[in-house]
């Protein structure tokens, strides 16, 4: 694939530099985080490079901008990171069922472990198709079904394409879940139960925490680190570098470790969404599971039982019992 | 048969004077399963909604199957009223008001299920502080308030003429305060022509409304299921069904009504067995529409055969829900055809068993529309806990239920006690267009 080699060549420097260093700038265009003001904790030492209103670059330290989140307007927190529209591409041919997305996911998020923001799912088409794993987040579809049926405008999308909750307007009317066809949506059923420093943050739709009874949550596209320039924790805790995120406007996609070009990707590798016919337009993009670099089986061998006693009731699990 | 209002009145007095002790007996025990419903929503409130049989897929349960369904009786109770009255059937007399009756108070029940399935009770507001037009929540919220609202209207301007005759009637053995109540009720109506005159026009329009809000308000409801993508629930049917879904049970719970009261007050000289008849011809012809909508709804599902739509009509014809499928979708539409359709079974009794079927499995036909749909998303569902791949009703969604049905009963006692079972205005002006009928 000489295409792919060339869009490697992008290097992810480069592309931090130029991209996501943005997403910090434009919060200073906010005027909000770089205040010298601000009470600034302690000051680490470890600088990171900023891009000023007037496109300079500037170097500050790295605490500086850490709380950037929790001093974001309502307004700011609706109308998303300015000039963006974030996208996801999936890779299936390298995903083998680590499950470290869904563990990081969890942890960020202060989720249970029954709680899942990002689901790995066994999938196979027919019976004659081949099983493949199937890393699932929620698709921040451009035409979100479950933003269409909010009573109280709780879930809305914002301009750089990511679907959010604001659970301090939810009623928990469960009619979001019941309306995404991708089964994204999860309901807090009974009291959060929260690590310490989660349950004292304070409230962003940003961050999904601290999560309350009641509402619902799911997948946030971890925007808090886009506004920080890194990567949402399941791309970063992928060893196997499934996962890429990125622009479509700067047409780029990265898993940490690579950095390419999304037109490019899509085009060579065949790139789909699921579930496409039902017109929802998911921001979610696959690449389909061929020329795999693991055999599927593999995907089983490292997960506990509980987890693979959740495949029982698939087509290949009961073959394979046979 | 004529009736004039004074004999009327030494009738039906009684029934609203004397309570006897198994009426008390009836109203404790049914007031003690509202009381553990109470309990089992403190608990759920409490403890969140993990007490219930709701998880992340069906997040839907048993509050919406009775939500659909209480909206449904009380849709019903307002289109034969309405009908009844518009089209002046000759026989409406003794049925009307308990038709009125099961509309108001199922009206009152419905909704309130709905608020037990919200997660956040303490911001309901926001659905009228922040509302989106876009959300069928807010059709909801919209039609049902105003469906309230006129019902109430309706309804009390057909209860005025009673209000005055139970005011003017002198030897009616009531406390002060009810004499009192009832003369401030009938706000002056002494049916002077005038009064008269206006009083009809007003319910005749009233009556048409009714019968358009009832129709907005229930199509509203099938169009939450509706409009989603999910499989099952996506059919451009689901109004005109849920509208002839919900007419159907209500016809149903007519009969059971009128079958209950005609035996506790004795009755059986006003509900003869040509009303039971009447109305089972009208069951009839509404099992008739409904199964005929059942039929094109499934029939093209299974036909074209969408994987989706496969799994769940697979999961509805020939596993899981095999037999409620039978017992609402067969028993359900048969039953009353047969029974009324064939004159030798029709009698007061089999008609009132087929009007009972009806109800229940109406209800286990919301259940099949409501549930099966929610195990059966795009994704298949994987999980280990049980709980999480399928739906069953825990006692906390169970005393909810059973407290929905002891206030619909309580409140069909209590109304009892306060007007006349049969509305005797009505059985007057029947006497008098059958009078002007003979003499023309
Ligand atoms: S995947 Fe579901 S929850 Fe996510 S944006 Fe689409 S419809 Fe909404
Ligand atoms: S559960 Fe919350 S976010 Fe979902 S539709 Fe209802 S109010 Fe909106």
């Amino acid at each position: 694939m000489a295409k792919n080699e060339k869009s490697k060549n992008i290097s992810r420097r480069n592309f931090l530099g130029t991209g996501f260093l943005l997403g910090a700038g434009a919060i200073t265009a906010g005027g909000v985080v770089l205040a010298a003001g601000n009470a600034i904790p302690e000051i680490s030492g470890k600088k990171i490079k900023l891009l000023t209103q007037d496109g300079k670059i500037i170097e500050v330290d790295e605490t500086a901008v850490l709380d950037a989140e929790q001093n974001l307007s309502e307004k700011e927190i609706r109308d998303g990171i300015p000039g963006r529209k974030f996208v996801m591409v999936v890779d299936l041919s390298k995903c083998k069922n680590v499950r470290k997305c869904i563990s990081k996911c969890q942890e960020k998020h202060g989720l249970q472990p029954d709680q899942e923001f990002m689901k790995v799912l066994l999938m196979q088409d027919d019976k004659n198709s081949a099983p493949y794993w199937f890393p699932k987040p929620c698709y921040h579809c451009d035409q979100p079904a479950c933003v269409k049926v909010c009573p109280v405008d709780a879930t809305y999308k914002r301009h750089d394409g990511i679907v959010l909750i604001d659970n301090e307007r939810c009623v928990g009317c469960k009619f979001c879940v019941a309306g995404c066809p991708y089964s994204a949506r999860i309901f807090h059923w009974k009291e959060v139960e929260l690590p310490i420093e989660l349950a004292n943050r304070k409230y962003s739709s940003e961050t999904s925490v601290p999560a309350k009874k009641g509402t619902v949550s799911k997948c946030d596209f971890c925007p808090d680190q886009s506004r920080q320039g890194k990567l949402p924790h399941c791309v970063t805790a992928c060893p196997m570098g499934v996962i890429y995120f990125g622009d479509m406007n700067e047409d780029t996609v990265t898993n940490g470790d690579e950095t390419i070009r999304f037109t490019d990707i899509i085009r060579d590798r065949a790139g789909y969404r699921y579930l496409a016919d039902l017109g929802t337009a998911p921001l979610v993009y696959y690449l389909p599971p061929v020329n795999r670099q693991f055999p599927f089986e593999s995907g089983l061998e490292s997960v506990t039982d509980e987890v693979k006693e959740r495949y029982k009731n698939t087509e290949y699990m009961k073959s394979k019992k046979e | 048969m004529e009736y004039d209002s004074s004999k009327l009145m030494r009738e039906f007095a009684p029934q609203i004077e004397k309570t006897s002790k198994s009426w008390y007996l009836v109203f404790a025990t049914l007031l003690a399963f509202f009381l553990f419903g109470i309990f089992g929503l403190y608990t759920q409130i409490t403890k969140g909604h993990v007490v219930t049989g709701m998880r992340d897929n069906v997040v839907w349960g048993v509050y919406i199957v009775n939500f659909i369904f209480f909206m449904g009786m009380s849709y019903a109770g307002a289109l034969i009223s309405g009908i009844l009255y518009l089209f002046k059937s000759s026989w409406r007399g003794p049925v009307i008001r308990m038709a009125e009756l099961i509309t108001i108070i199922s009206l009152f029940i419905g909704p309130v299920f709905i608020l037990f399935c919200i997660g956040r009770l303490d911001r309901l507001y926001y659905l009228i502080l922040f509302p989106r037009i876009q959300s069928p929540i807010t059709w909801d919220v919209i039609a049902i308030s105003t469906d309230l609202i006129g019902c109430i209207i309706f309804l009390y301007l057909s209860f005025i003429e009673d209000f005055a005759k139970l005011r003017d009637y002198k030897e009616l053995q009531l406390p002060k305060w009810r004499k009192r109540l009832y003369k401030y009720l009938a706000l002056g109506y002494q049916e002077t022509p005038w009064q008269y005159k206006i009083i009809s026009h007003t319910k005749n329009i009233m009556a048409a409304m009714v019968i358009a809000i009832a129709i907005i308000v229930y199509s509203v409801l099938a169009w939450i299921f509706g409009v989603t993508l999910q499989p099952g629930w996506h059919s451009t049917i689901f109004g005109p069904y849920f509208v002839i879904a919900a007419v159907y049970s209500g016809t149903g719970m007519l009969i059971v009504v009128m079958w209950i009261f005609r035996k506790v007050y004795k009755l059986e000289e006003y509900i003869t067995e040509k009303h039971f008849v009447n109305v089972g011809v009208l069951l009839l012809i509404l099992a008739a529409f409904f199964g005929y909508f059942t039929f094109s709804d499934y029939l093209t599902k299974w036909y074209g055969s969408i994987k989706m739509d496969k799994v769940l009509i697979d999961k509805l014809f020939t596993s899981e829900y095999y037999y409620m499928f039978i017992a609402s979708n067969y028993l359900g539409v048969l039953v009353p055809i047969i029974v009324v359709g064939i004159k030798k079974f029709r009698t007061i009794t089999n008609i009132t068993i087929a009007g009972l079927i009806t109800v229940v499995s109406l209800w286990f036909n919301r259940y099949l529309i409501v549930v099966p749909t929610l195990e059966t998303p795009y994704f298949p569902i994987q999980d280990v806990r049980s709980e999480w791949l399928s739906y069953s009703v825990t006692w906390v969604e169970m005393s909810l239920i059973l407290a929905g049905i002891s206030v619909f009963c309580m409140l069909f006692m209590l109304a009892s006690k306060f007007v006349p079972i049969i509305s005797i205005s009505e059985m007057e002006k029947h006497t008098g267009e059958t009078r002007g009928l003979m003499r023309d």
